[in-house]
C-alpha cells in the first residue's frame, strides 16, 4: 500500500537528523583526538613519525569515505570482526575527520611565525611549554575558522552511512521515499534538514573567519 | 675570570661557512658592541651564544654554562642569558604582564605573585609601569621592544645579548630604546650589543669588535676602534659603510 508523505512521515526524517548529529558528533570529537595527535606528530622533530603521520593523510585524503566504510564495516567482518553498523560509521567518519583535522592543525602550527619558536627557546621553555603557552594558543586562533568550515562538510558526509544501513536522515529519506513514491517532496525535506543543520554552521565559520583576520588577540 | 669565553668557533650553512674559527672574551660587567656589515656572521656570533645556532666546533662557555656541539644544557645556559631580536618577538596572544611572567613562571618555577612583582619591577626599569595590561599589538614599535627587553630582564640574566634591536625602528623611536639599554649598561649589566648605531656603540661600549667575513677583525676600546681604526676595511666600513 502506497502511503501518503504526512505529518508522521515528517516527523520520522526529523527524528533520524538525531543520527546525523550523534555521527558527526563522534566523528568530531574522536577526529579531534586523532587529528591532534596527527598534526602533533606531521611537525614532531623525529623524522620517522613525520613521515607515519604524512602517509595517513595521504591515505584518508586519497581514498573516499565509503572506502573507509566498506573497510571498516565488510572489511573487518571477514577478519572476523563483526561491527554494528553504528560503530563501524563512528569508526571511518572518525578516522576520515582525524586525517583532515590533523591536516588544517598542521597548517596552523606551522603558520604560527618561526620567531615565536625562538623567543620562547631563548627564554628556557622546554619544547612542551612552547607548545602548550606560547604556540598552540596562536595556532587555535587560526585554525577555529577551517575547523567549523570542515564541520560542515562532516555532516554531508555522514548521508555515506545510510549504505551499510544506519538510519540517519538521508537512510530515512530514503525509507520514506520507498513508501511513498513521492521522491521531489521527500528529499525536498531532507534537504532542507541538511540545509538547516549546515547554513548556521557556515555563518559561524565565516564570521569567525572575520576575527582572525582583524588580528584581534583575546 | 671571564662571563663569556669564546673558543675557536665554527658554524657552516651548509656550505657556506658563516663563523670560521672565532674567539673572544668578555668581563663581568663589560659592554661590548659587534659592528660589521650584513654577512659578517656577527648576528650569528650573538644567536650562537645562547644556542639558538648550533655550531659545529669549538667551544662557547657562557655565565659557567658550556655550549658545545652535542647541544645538551641549552636551557640552564638560557635562564642565565637573556637575547633581544630585531623585530621584537612578543607574544601576540598574551597581555604585557603574561609576556613578561610567562618564563619566570614556568622555566623558572616562580609563583605568580612573584613573577607579577618581577613583570612590575622590569617594566618600571623600561620605563612602561602604565602598559603592564596592554595588548602588544596596541603598542609602538618602541615600546613593544622596551616590553621584549623587560621580558629579558625578568628572567634575571647574567649576560644580555642585543642582535640590532633598533634596525625595525622609526628613527623616532629609536631613542627610546637606546636609552634604556644605556641605563642596562649603566648600572653593570653585562652586555654583547650587534648593532649599526655607531654613535651609540661608541659611547657606551667599553670594547667595540669589527666581524669581517666569519673572523674577528679587529677589537679594541671603543674609542680606539673608532678614534684610530687600524686595519684598511675597518676604516672602509667606518667611512663609507655607514647605514
Amino acid at each position: 500500500m502506497i502511503r501518503q508523505f504526512g505529518v508522521d512521515e515528517f516527523i520520522f526524517i526529523l527524528g533520524s537528523a538525531k543520527w546525523t548529529l550523534v555521527l558527526t558528533f563522534i566523528a568530531l570529537a574522536l577526529g579531534s583526538v586523532f587529528g591532534f595527535i596527527i598534526a602533533l606528530a606531521r611537525v614532531s622533530r623525529f623524522a620517522p613519525l613525520r613521515m607515519l603521520a604524512g602517509a595517513w593523510i595521504g591515505i584518508v585524503q586519497g581514498v573516499p569515505v565509503l572506502m573507509l566504510l566498506f573497510l571498516s564495516y565488510f572489511g573487518l567482518a571477514i577478519a572476523g570482526l563483526d561491527l554494528p553498523p553504528m560503530i563501524a560509521a563512528g569508526i571511518s567518519l572518525s578516522l576520515y575527520a582525524g586525517g583532515f583535522l590533523g591536516e588544517i592543525w598542521r597548517g596552523a602550527i606551522q603558520s604560527v611565525p618561526h620567531p615565536q619558536w625562538e623567543a620562547s627557546a631563548a627564554l628556557a621553555l622546554t619544547r612542551t611549554q612552547q607548545y602548550r603557552y606560547v604556540i598552540l594558543p596562536q595556532a587555535v586562533r587560526i585554525a577555529v575558522p577551517p575547523t567549523v568550515g570542515f564541520v560542515v562538510q562532516l555532516v554531508k558526509n555522514t548521508a555515506i552511512v545510510s549504505i551499510i544501513g544506519v538510519v540517519e536522515l538521508a537512510r530515512a529519506g530514503h525509507l520514506i521515499n520507498n513508501a511513498t513514491f513521492q521522491p521531489f517532496k521527500v528529499f525536498a525535506v531532507v534537504a532542507l534538514i541538511y540545509f538547516c543543520i549546515c547554513w548556521p554552521i557556515s555563518l559561524l565559520a565565516r564570521r569567525l573567519e572575520r576575527g582572525v583576520h582583524a588580528g584581534r588577540p583575546g | 675570570m671571564p662571563v663569556v669565553r669564546v673558543d675557536d668557533v665554527h658554524k657552516r650553512y651548509g656550505a657556506l661557512e658563516v663563523l670560521k674559527g672565532v674567539s673572544m672574551a668578555v668581563e663581568r660587567g663589560e659592554v661590548v658592541a659587534i659592528i660589521g656589515r650584513s654577512g659578517s656572521g656577527k648576528s650569528t656570533l650573538l644567536r650562537c651564544l645562547n644556542g639558538l645556532e648550533p655550531i659545529q666546533s669549538g667551544r662557547i662557555e657562557v655565565a659557567g654554562h658550556v655550549l658545545d656541539a652535542s647541544g645538551r644544557g641549552l636551557r640552564a645556559l638560557r635562564k642565565d642569558v637573556g637575547i633581544v631580536f630585531q623585530s621584537y618577538n612578543l607574544f601576540p596572544h598574551l597581555r604585557v604582564a603574561e609576556n613578561i611572567m610567562l618564563a619566570p613562571r614556568v622555566a623558572l618555577g616562580l609563583s605568580k605573585r612573584e613573577a607579577r612583582a618581577r613583570a612590575e619591577a622590569t617594566l618600571a626599569q623600561v620605563g612602561l609601569a602604565e602598559k603592564i595590561e596592554a595588548w602588544p599589538d596596541n603598542l609602538s614599535g618602541g615600546q613593544q621592544q622596551r616590553v621584549a627587553i623587560a621580558r629579558s630582564l625578568a628572567m634575571q640574566p647574567k649576560v644580555m645579548l642585543f642582535d640590532e634591536v633598533t634596525s625595525a625602528l622609526d628613527p623616532e623611536l629609536t631613542g627610546e630604546v637606546l636609552a634604556v639599554l644605556e641605563t642596562l649598561a649603566r648600572d653593570g649589566m653585562t652586555m654583547l650589543l650587534v648593532t649599526h648605531e655607531m654613535a651609540f656603540a661608541r659611547r657606551v661600549a667599553d670594547r667595540t669588535i669589527f666581524m669581517h667575513q666569519g673572523l674577528l677583525h679587529e677589537e679594541g676600546p671603543s674609542e680606539e676602534v673608532f678614534g684610530a681604526p687600524r686595519t684598511p676595511e675597518l676604516r672602509q666600513f667606518l667611512s663609507g659603510g655607514l647605514k
